[in-house]
Order: C-alpha cells, then sequence, then structure tokens
C-alpha cells in the first residue's frame, strides 16, 4: 500500500479503508476475491448449514418415532419442518453447488479467475448475511421462526400481521431473508455465465467444457430467471402482510392460486438447480474411474439444456391437486412425463460410461454409482407423480417427502460427498481417507435407505407430511421407528466424513495428493494442489476435450490405451514457474461492507423501523462508493510487496 | 503469454494508463465482462417486471369497490412525463457519444440533463401518487390500488436508483475523472437507463392506455 505513489491517487484514498494486503489469517479470508478461496467460504457455510438442517431433521424424527411423540410441541414442529426445508434448499444445496464451481469452473475452463472477483465475494457475503438474518429469527424475543413451511403458501403466510393465521413474524423473516439470499444467488448467476462465456482458455470451445461447467452454465441461466420471479412473490407476500395490500386476499378478489403460480414457476427450475451440479459432479467422476471418457458427450450436455428448457414448462405439476382446469393438467402431466426423458437419457449416458470400463472402486467412486441409483429411484417416485390421478392420492403424504429426498439427498448430497472424495485432495493437497471413506459411503447409503424408503410405505398407508404427531395403530408405527434410526445412522456417517476431513486434511494425515492422484482427465488436474493464487503459470492451449488425458494417453491400433512418453502430471511446468509477473485482482473489503449493509435493512423491513434503514442505507452506500472508486487492481509495485503468491506446498 | 491479464475489471485505473487499453482483455465472445454482465443483469430484470405486469393484467376489472383507474387517470398528464422519460434517452445517448468523442463538457451536460429528466419523471410520479391518494386509492384500497402502486412503485424505485448512478458518474466527470477511455461505464450506465425507459412504455401502455374492462364506478 505505501509503495503506491502518485499525487493524483493520493487525497482520494485518504476516504477510504486501507488496501488489505495479507494473503493469510482471518482478515484475509474477509478480504479475499480468490475465486478458489470464495469456493471454500461458499462450502463450509453450506455444510454449516448441512449439519444445522440436519439437526433440524433428527429432531423432527425424535418426534415421529413413536405414535404420539412429545419431544416438541406443534409450533415448534412448524418451524422445524420450514427452517429444515429452507435451510436444505436455500443455505445447503445452492451454495454448495455454488462453492463447487467457484473453485473448478475458472480452473476447468483454463481461467484465472473470474469475471467479477469482488462481485464473487460480495455474493457469498449476501448468502453469509442472509443466513444469519433467517437464524437471527431464533433469537428469544424475536418470536419470528419462519413456520409457514419451505414454500410458504398464502393465504396461510399473508394474511396480516393482525389478523395472521400464523402469529409472530415469521413468514416477515422468511420473505425477506429469501430475497437476500435471491440477490446473492443472481450475482453469482451472473458472474457464472460470464466467466464460462468470456473467459474460456484458447481453444477450449464451448463443447470441449467438461460437463460439469456446462450443467453450472445451465444452473446460472435458471437461477437468473427463476430468482426474480420468487422475489416478485415474495414482496407480494411481505406487502400483503405489512401494508395491507390485497394480491392474496381473496375477500378483495385476490387470488391465493396466484402465489402457487408464481412460486411453482420459481420452484421447478430450482430443483434443476439443486440437481443439474450433482449431475455434472457424476459426470467427471465417473470417466476418470472407468478410464474411458463419457459416453455421448454432446447428448449429455444437451439433454441438460433441454432440461433446462423444458424446467419451465411443467411447473403446475405442484399443484394438480389445486383445481385447475381438466386441460391444463392434461398439459402438465404430459410435458412432466416428457422431462423424464433427458433425464433418462442421462442413466443411460452414466452406465455406458461405466460398461466394460477398467473401474476403480473408490470412495468417490462409490457415491457417484450411489448417485445413479438412488437418482432413479427418486427419478421413478418422480414419473408417478407426473400420472394425476396417482398424484392426486399422493400429494401432501410422506410418498412426495420420500421422492424429493431420494432426488435431493440420495442425487445432490451422494454427488456432492462424492465430489468431495473427489476434489478435496486438489483443495488441500492431502487423499482423504478411503477406508473412512468407504465408512461413511456404506453408512450413508443404508442409513438413507431406512430413513426414507419406508416413507413410500406409509405415504401411500395415508400418512400426511407435516403431521406433528399420530395416533398408534394406524400401521405406521414400526415404518416410523425404522426411519428414525437410519436418520441417526445419516448423522453417523456425516459425523465418520468431517471425522475424514480433520484427521486427513487438518491433521495432516492424509498422503500427499500431487498434481494428478486420480489419473484425471480435465485441467485441474495439471495444476498443483493446492492451486496457486494465479490457477495457471501459462494459461493452457486447449486442443481436445479431456485436453489432459490427451498429454497422457494415445490409442493403438486396437483402441487400447498407450501412455505417451512425456504425458503426467509431472511433466506439467506449473510448479518451476512462481508466477512473478501475473497480476490478480487485488483483495478488498468492500463487498463485505455493502453485503453487511443488507442486514440493518432486513430488520428495517421486518420492523417498520427507520433507525436500522438508516444504518442500512449508510454502510450500503459506503460499501458501494467506496467499492466503485476502488481501483480493482493496485497498481504493479505491490505484486512485489504484498501480494507475491503463496509458494506451493 | 503467462503475463495476459486475463480477469480484472475492465476499465479499472490499473490498467488504463499504459497501452493496456481495452484490446488487452479480447473476451470469447467478444463482449466485454461488464456489459455481458448488465445484459444478463437486465434479462434477468425483465422477469422481474414481467411477474408484476402479468399480476397486473390478472387482476385488472376485478375489483367492485374504491376508485379505479377510469375515474382517476389524467392520460395527458402521464403522456407528458412519459415523454418527459423518453427524451432522457435521446439526452444519455449524447452523453455517450460525447464522452466517445472526449468532449467532457458536454458528457457532464447531458448526464445532467439526463438526470434531471428523469427527476422530472419522478416528480410527476410523486405529484401522481399524492393525487391517487387524495382520491381515495391507497395500497389497501382494492385490487387496483396494490397493484398500480407495487408495479409502478418498483418502476419509480428503479429510476430513482439510476438517477442516483447518473448524477455519481457526473460528480465523477465533474471531478475529471471520467475520460474518453472510459466511455464504456457511460455505455452500461445507457443501457441500465434505456432498460428502464423501455420498462416504462410497456407500463404505460399496460397500465394507462389498453382500456379497463369492467368496475364501471372507476
Ligand atoms: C439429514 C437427513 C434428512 C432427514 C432425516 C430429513 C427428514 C425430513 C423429514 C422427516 C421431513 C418432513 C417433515 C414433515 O413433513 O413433517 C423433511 C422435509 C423436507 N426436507 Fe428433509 N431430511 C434430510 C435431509 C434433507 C436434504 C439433504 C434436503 C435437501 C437438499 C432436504 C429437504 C427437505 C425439504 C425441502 C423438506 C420439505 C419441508 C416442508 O415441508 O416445508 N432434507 N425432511
Ligand atoms: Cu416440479
Amino acid at each position: 500500500m505505501t509503495t503506491v505513489s502518485g499525487a493524483v491517487t493520493a487525497p482520494r484514498r485518504a476516504l477510504l479503508l486501507r488496501r488489505p494486503t495479507k494473503t493469510t489469517g482471518a482478515f484475509s479470508w474477509l478480504t479475499t476475491i480468490d475465486h478458489k478461496r470464495i469456493g471454500i467460504m461458499y462450502c463450509s457455510l453450506s455444510l454449516l448449514s448441512f449439519l444445522v438442517g440436519g439437526l433440524e431433521a433428527l429432531l423432527i424424527r425424535l418426534q415421529l418415532a413413536g405414535p404420539n411423540g412429545t419431544v416438541v410441541s406443534a409450533a415448534q414442529y412448524n418451524e422445524l419442518f420450514t427452517m429444515h426445508g429452507t435451510t436444505m434448499v436455500f443455505l445447503m444445496g445452492m451454495p454448495m453447488a455454488v462453492g463447487i464451481a467457484n473453485y473448478f469452473v475458472p480452473i476447468m475452463i483454463g481461467a484465472r479467475d473470474v469475471a467479477f472477483p469482488r462481485l464473487n465475494a460480495f455474493g457469498f457475503y449476501v448468502v453469509a448475511v442472509g443466513a444469519i438474518f433467517l437464524y437471527s429469527s431464533w433469537i428469544p424475543g424475536i418470536n419470528g421462526v419462519p413456520n409457514g413451511g419451505w414454500f410458504g403458501y398464502t393465504p396461510l403466510t399473508d394474511t396480516p400481521i393482525s389478523a395472521g393465521f400464523l402469529p409472530g413474524r415469521g413468514p416477515d423473516f422468511w420473505s425477506i431473508g429469501l430475497i437476500m439470499l435471491g440477490i446473492g444467488s443472481t450475482t453469482s448467476a451472473i458472474n457464472f455465465i460470464v466467466t464460462i462465456l468470456n473467459l474460456r482458455a484458447p481453444g477450449m470451445t464451448l463443447m470441449r467444457m467438461p460437463v460439469f461447467v456446462w450443467m453450472m452454465l445451465v444452473v446460472a441461466f435458471l437461477t437468473l430467471f427463476a430468482m426474480p420471479i420468487i422475489t416478485v412473490a415474495l414482496i407480494m407476500v411481505f406487502f400483503d402482510r405489512n401494508y395491507g395490500t390485497l394480491f392474496f386476499q381473496p375477500a378483495a378478489g385476490g387470488d391465493p392460486l396466484l402465489y402457487q403460480h408464481l412460486f411453482w414457476l420459481f420452484g421447478h427450475p430450482e430443483v434443476y438447480i439443486l440437481i443439474l451440479p450433482g449431475m455434472g459432479i457424476v459426470s467427471e467422476i465417473l470417466p476418470v474411474f472407468s478410464r474411458k471418457p463419457l459416453f455421448g458427450y454432446a447428448v449429455v450436455v444437451f439433454s441438460g439444456i433441454a432440461i433446462g428448457f423444458l424446467g419451465w414448462g411443467v411447473w403446475a405439476h405442484h399443484m394438480f391437486a389445486t383445481g385447475l382446469s381438466p386441460v391444463a393438467i392434461s398439459a402438465f402431466a404430459v410435458s412432466t412425463m416428457l422431462i423424464a426423458v433427458p433425464t433418462g437419457v442421462k442413466i443411460f449416458n452414466w452406465l455406458s460410461t461405466v460398461w466394460r470400463g477398467a473401474v476403480r472402486l473408490t470412495t468417490a467412486m462409490l457415491f457417484a454409482l450411489g448417485f445413479i441409483a438412488m437418482f432413479t429411484i427418486g427419478g421413478l417416485s418422480g414419473v408417478l407423480h407426473s400420472v394425476v390421478p396417482s398424484d392426486t392420492q399422493q400429494t401432501d403424504t410422506y410418498f412426495v417427502v420420500a421422492h424429493f429426498h431420494y432426488v435431493l439427498f440420495g442425487g445432490l448430497m451422494l454427488a456432492v460427498f462424492g465430489g468431495f472424495y473427489y476434489w478435496l485432495p486438489k483443495v488441500f493437497g492431502r487423499m482423504l481417507d478411503e477406508r473412512l471413506g468407504k465408512w461413511n459411503f456404506w453408512t450413508m447409503l443404508i442409513g438413507f435407505n431406512l430413513t426414507f424408503f419406508p416413507m413410500h410405505f406409509v405415504g401411500l398407508y395415508g400418512m400426511p407430511r407435516r403431521t406433528y404427531r399420530y395416533d398408534e395403530g394406524l400401521g405406521w408405527d414400526v415404518w416410523n421407528q425404522i426411519e428414525t434410526v437410519g436418520a441417526f445412522i445419516i448423522g453417523v456417517s456425516t459425523l465418520i466424513f468431517l471425522a475424514n476431513v480433520i484427521v486427513s486434511i487438518k491433521f495432516k494425515r492424509g498422503a500427499v495428493a500431487g498434481n494428478d492422484p486420480w489419473d484425471g482427465r480435465t485441467l485441474e488436474w495439471t495444476t498443483a494442489s493446492p492451486p496457486p493464487a494465479y490457477n495457471f503459470a501459462d494459461v493452457p492451449e486447449v486442443e481436445a476435450r479431456d485436453e489432459f488425458w490427451h498429454h497422457k494417453y494415445t490409442e493403438d491400433d486396437e483402441g487400447r490405451l498407450m501412455p505417451l512418453p512425456s504425458g503426467g502430471a509431472d511433466a506439467a511446468p506449473a510448479e518451476e514457474k512462481h508466477g512473478h509477473g501475473i497480476h490478480m485482482p487485488s483483495p478488498s473489503i468492500y463487498p463485505l461492507v455493502m453485503a453487511l449493509g443488507l442486514l440493518p435493512l432486513g430488520y428495517a423491513a421486518v420492523y417498520h423501523s427507520f433507525a436500522w434503514l438508516g444504518l442500512g442505507v449508510l454502510v450500503l452506500l459506503f460499501g458501494m462508493y467506496a467499492w466503485a472508486i476502488e481501483p480493482a487492481t493496485e497498481p504493479e509495485p505491490e505484486t512485489v510487496t504484498g501480494r507475491t503468491p503463496e509458494p506451493v506446498h | 503469454m503467462a503475463t495476459i491479464e486475463q480477469t480484472t475489471e475492465i476499465g479499472a485505473p490499473a490498467n488504463r494508463g499504459g497501452s493496456a487499453g481495452h484490446d488487452a482483455h479480447a473476451t470469447a465472445t467478444g463482449v466485454t465482462n461488464k456489459k455481458l454482465g448488465m445484459w444478463l443483469f437486465l434479462a434477468s430484470d425483465c422477469l422481474f417486471f414481467g411477474a408484476f405486469i402479468a399480476t397486473y393484467l390478472l387482476y385488472r376489472g376485478r375489483d367492485t369497490v374504491g376508485p379505479g383507474p377510469r375515474l382517476l387517470f389524467d392520460i395527458p398528464f402521464t403522456s407528458a412525463t412519459s415523454f418527459i422519460l423518453l427524451m432522457s434517452s435521446l439526452t444519455m445517448v449524447l452523453a455517450l457519444a460525447a464522452i466517445q468523442r472526449g468532449d467532457e463538457r458536454r458528457l457532464r451536460i447531458w448526464l445532467l440533463a439526463t438526470a434531471l429528466l428523469g427527476a422530472t419523471f419522478i416528480a410527476g410520479q410523486v405529484f401522481e401518487f399524492t393525487e391517487f391518494n387524495r382520491e381515495g386509492l391507497a395500497l389497501d384500497t382494492n385490487l387496483f390500488g396494490s397493484t398500480f402502486f407495487i408495479l409502478t412503485g418498483f418502476h419509480g424505485a428503479h429510476v430513482t436508483a439510476g438517477i442516483i448512478w447518473l448524477m455519481s458518474l457526473w460528480g465523477m466527470a465533474s471531478q475529471g475523472r471520467l475520460k474518453q477511455p472510459d466511455s464504456e461505464k457511460i455505455e452500461i450506465a445507457g443501457l441500465y437507463w434505456h432498460f428502464v425507459d423501455v420498462v416504462w412504455i410497456v407500463i404505460f401502455t399496460v397500465i394507462y392506455l389498453v382500456p379497463q374492462p369492467g368496475n364501471p364506478g372507476g
């Protein structure tokens, strides 16, 4: 900082906070704009949310372990399933995908960073602030824990506070919190699209991009167009409750069904926002551990895009029980069956990738295979929902709960765990323990199926979802008991995972990973583990899909793999150079400052308080202007003094 | 190859000095990052207004109580303020042309003119809102009140944000910190500003010009 001179810049700098320069320590994390560190922060937040949401789920399962449960009250139960669902969807699922993509998308396309590094940090802090805001509703005395379910149907959620069916401020915290999270995910979506479209390394054409990158591109577009719709719905709910508007008030002609349309017009694309990243992750893992290219790359990509388009035309399958016209219902039933086709296509692509491959059953591979099996079960029960007469029986029963946990947990979560085992060695330079990993996988698979498979049965026996208590003798008792046992096995499995991470990475017991522990195919395996701040000393020139693989192997006449003499990770030049002269954007505190401004604004909205409003506007404007004035990159000398990239290892 | 700056934000002062002009940032699409980012944001915002407009259309003519559009609207007045807003798009174009020529004085004038025209539009909106309110329309009067105030209110908020942005640019220009190479800053603000204008044309047509069914009292 002090080495920077220049009479022109000196006076206005005085206005600002000091430019952060440290690259280690807590403060450097708060000011980092390195996409890799931001990715780690996203994943940590998401993992924390998984633990919190998981604890809520365990409380739910304890309450339901037997008939007439007394662990929580009816009101607390409402809060638990609402916060569990909201947490798992918005604070765990979306940030997890964004975090993994933040780390790996730029590296996979051969870029040194994302298009908007500071906006990237801002997006993360907005999500973190949104999480704090939502969970602050649990502070005693605030009386505002969201309790209207994760989709917050009107008129339940939006009757004015005075006449509310739901006492307290739950839906206020919920709607404002979700609007904040929407701001965060929209900024990250813009960042991903621009990064993927604009910053690909030379030769990295669209059809050479790893499938994970493709899926994140589709997800970013879905996010971009889905978030504003739910934002509008939430604004209307908030104004109905707080300022007497009549959007969803039937007495004044308002239509609660409109809310459902708006919500699911967002909500169905949202489920693809949650699952496509998982599909992308397994599409990376399977080829590596089968030593075969992904079967039908183009088909996988195009079916991903097809899902992205068709996903907008099926939303009313969540509303079959609301009395829509027969024509509408038939149309949505057909479109829902249609969208199962590109999904089914992908399953066959994955199976064909593994078929006759030289399969290595590492933990990552096990999770990926587990994903295929569990996701298929979830997909099958999903197709049952598209059959309207069948769905009207299943709606609002545990059958639905079973279905979406098979796709979200059995799909997204298993893929994410697979991704952890696959990529954490790259991120931290240490392998995770395979023995613990296998324990992790098998307990997870068993616990998961014990928890959620019986939900199909109790659902068909008529057990409604969101019930805090049931009588004995309805034929549900045994199943519920099994489910609760299963849930605790999942809990144990999660602890095994955490132990694995702590032992292998924190205590450095894991083997040193090296650049390319899995004999990988894509560009991230050409860099050091962990990669340097600038990712690549030389920006790669890409010549093929699975670029790295083609540097290592060729095929003989009979199609057998032949190693290339010069190939392999060690030939990669990344470590020899030290990145001098690579000029990366400088750290900045203002994304954090600006995001923090949203917190008081949230309380201002909920409490109609001008003091909070003033504070929020002040912090926000300060952050915004300081950000605008601050140069993205400090002039050259600083690379030498403050920001020399960390040495490798 | 190794020293190509791939990621820093365009127009950042750090790379203004030397030869590193915009061409150092060749992107795969040929559109600069910031411009592409702004286009994407606007695409997203389309859905935001789209959902509000759809709601308005759905609820049109459902009211049985309170004053409605036919009673309240003063089409000539709103046409005039709409025209003023449209003119601000013209001055915005002139501001961009000025900075691209390197004419900083005209840049300042046209930026200020754009902001003032926008502010006139907002003043008209405030007047209209108070007038409607005096005649008995509030957020909680009927569906028209709810949908009208929220839709046009959020549009007004967009315009206001645009005015603040323009004034900030004007402030920077007055300090001599907006030069010819920074023209993209004006261009991006212009994209936003034109978008907000276009949205208003849609809103004006849908709300004011398309005849209202029902509610004979209104
Ligand atoms: C840790 C293991 C988990 C267990 C034991 C579990 C258990 C449950 C149970 C029993 C319910 C139904 C509550 C009720 O209807 O009364 C529920 C609801 C829900 N869960 Fe999970 N869950 C788990 C993980 C997840 C994950 C990973 C996700 C998403 C990524 C998720 C998303 C949801 C959603 C969206 C709801 C609906 C909430 C609502 O009805 O508003 N859950 N969960
Ligand atoms: Cu759906």
